[in-house]
């Protein structure tokens, strides 16, 4: 179909008038009422009674100054445990997710093994976890266990972050229609052929999403492993304030944290819109 | 002997008893349409002869193995079976190319370039060439049908099953479909067509079966079937879904 020819009726123009009026009252009024409210919560936290207090411990100069290398030297420790964790998290998540769509009889073991795994290590809280494997491990006095708190922290997380994963890759295995599965196995593929060729590479693309946001989680958990002991952020952080009586070196840390965490936050919920354009979008 | 025999075939979901007892020869190069009611168990029929559904009773046979056995490779069994779905065949993630040699590749271990070559061919005869490299949501529902075909047809099954492969397109796409499966009649396959296409039924197919509540009440050829039948549920059938 052609527009040559198309002039907009008076109507239209003066519809199209009457939206961008409207358009413009809108944002004046989003403005108006973004600057009130902000107005009254500054009012209110600069008024109290305790905030000259809270301004000196939480927001002074100096001791963000004298913190902040100190604080950035510890993140980049954040940084590797996060970076070397997600790999092992993702490789562990997906197997114990596919053992258990198995249904083999030899597999039987490996699949009471993964529901095992997963039920306990979702149940428990990932601190709780941290000083579990944190001074539980080592106290076996096994050969081999490592006694580096940092790996040992590592450990804990990945446990604790696998579990969720593989949930996660169960849903997204589950979220690909059971035709596909029958389309697969009628065309003489077998089962694990069916699962690797067909179920897993859509599962993957279904849980990009969650599975970001899972990280964005994980990177925040990382600070968990300074109760063992790990000279990170957190136990930097907290080491200074201590020994100073000041808390801006918390907000320090909480910066640094918000600074990696948020371009993460974005990606996934461009992608998740994406994803769902996708599903719901142009497509026919 | 028949390509395809089935001997007193029960199957149950639950407490519904959904097959009951079907006998079925199926010839070489003979093509059966298997017509009925939605629920009359048509599709579970299909499934069952793809061991996609393990029967509850009574013997399939392909060729001169029966596939019903326990400790049958249904793997090995389906390779010598083609069957295509209402919706859902294709894979969304892989171009129709991937789509078409997935089998050929991953199943038969035939070289990559070998199995494209062959592919190109085949997409070829069905004309699909120029789709070759698109994802199936490029693909107006009856091309997607068309390469489903295709793809069942990729590894050289000897019986090919089609379930009601047009009932989720719209009407002006159905002919082309129907076209490609009297283009294999033409080719000499031999075919189990669940379809409520019944002029589709009585043009091309040999024989003609009228399932009802699980039981094959009828078959013969098409003409009889379908002009003058028996069996008051096929006539009480047939007034239903035939244009009078």
């Amino acid at each position: 179909m052609s527009d040559a020819g198309w002039v907009k009726s008076d109507q239209q123009l003066a519809r199209e008038e009457r939206r961008r009026r409207l358009a413009l009252r809108s944002a004046t009024l989003a403005t108006i009422s973004t600057v009130v409210l902000l107005g009254v919560v500054a009012l209110i936290v600069l008024t109290s009674p305790g905030w000259p207090v809270v301004r000196r411990a939480f927001f002074s100069w100096p001791d963000a100054k004298a913190s902040f290398p100190d604080i950035a030297r510890a993140f980049w420790v954040n940084i590797k445990l996060f970076l070397t964790a997600e790999p092992v998290i993702l490789v562990i998540g997906l197997a114990v997710a596919v053992v258990r769509g198995t249904r083999s009889p030899v597999m039987f073991p490996l699949r009471a093994l993964a529901i095992a795994y997963t039920d306990l290590f979702r149940g428990v809280p990932t601190l709780l976890l941290v000083f579990l494997v944190g001074f539980g491990l080592p106290a076996l006095n096994l050969q081999g266990v490592p006694t580096s708190p940092f790996v040992l922290g590592w450990i804990a997380l990945i446990l604790s972050y696998g579990a969720y994963v593989a949930e996660v890759f169960r849903a997204g295995i589950d979220s690909v229609h059971r035709n596909q599965r029958a389309s697969g196995r009628a065309r003489g593929l077998t089962e694990a052929q069916t699962m690797r060729y067909v179920v897993l590479p859509q599962a993957v693309r279904n849980v990009i999403p969650p599975l970001l946001n899972d990280f964005v989680s994980l990177q925040k958990d990382t600070a968990l492993v300074s109760v063992i002991g790990v000279v990170e952020t957190l136990r930097v952080a907290n080491v200074y304030a201590s020994s100073n009586f000041n808390y801006t070196p918390y907000v320090v840390a909480a910066m640094f944290f918000i600074v990696l965490t948020i371009p993460l936050a974005r990606f996934t919920d461009r992608l998740t819109r994406r994803s769902v354009e996708r599903q719901f979008g142009t497509s026919s | 002997m028949s390509m395809l025999r089935l001997d007193n075939v029960w199957k149950q979901y639950g407490d519904q008893v959904v097959l009951k007892g079907v006998d079925l020869s199926v010839e070489t190069h003979q093509v059966v349409c298997l017509i009925g009611a939605s629920g009359s168990g048509k599709s579970t029929l299909l499934r069952c002869i793809d061991l996609l559904e393990q029967v509850d009773d009574g013997r399939i046979w392909l060729g001169d193995e029966d596939i019903t056995e326990p400790g049958v490779d249904a793997d090995q069994a389906r390779r010598r079976i083609g069957m295509v779905f209402q919706s859902y065949n294709l894979f969304p993630h892989l171009t129709v190319l991937d789509n078409v040699t997935l089998a050929p590749r991953r199943v038969h271990k035939k070289p990559r370039r070998d199995a494209e070559a062959a592919a190109l061919h085949l997409l070829g005869r069905f004309g699909l060439a120029d789709k070759a490299q698109d994802h199936p949501d490029k693909l107006s529902g009856g091309q997607q049908q068309r390469v489903a075909v295709v793809c069942a047809m990729a590894t050289d099954p000897q019986v090919m099953l089609f379930d009601e492969v047009t009932s989720a397109l719209d009407p002006e796409l159905v002919g082309e479909v129907l076209d490609v499966i009297r283009g294999l009649k033409e080719g000499g396959m031999t075919m189990v067509i669940a379809t409520h296409e019944m002029a589709f039924a009585r043009d091309v197919a040999d024989t003609v079966c009228f399932l009802d509540d699980g039981v094959l009440l009828e078959q013969g050829p098409p003409a009889q079937i379908l002009s003058a039948p028996t069996q008051r549920r096929t006539r009480e059938f047939l007034t239903r879904v035939l244009p009078t």
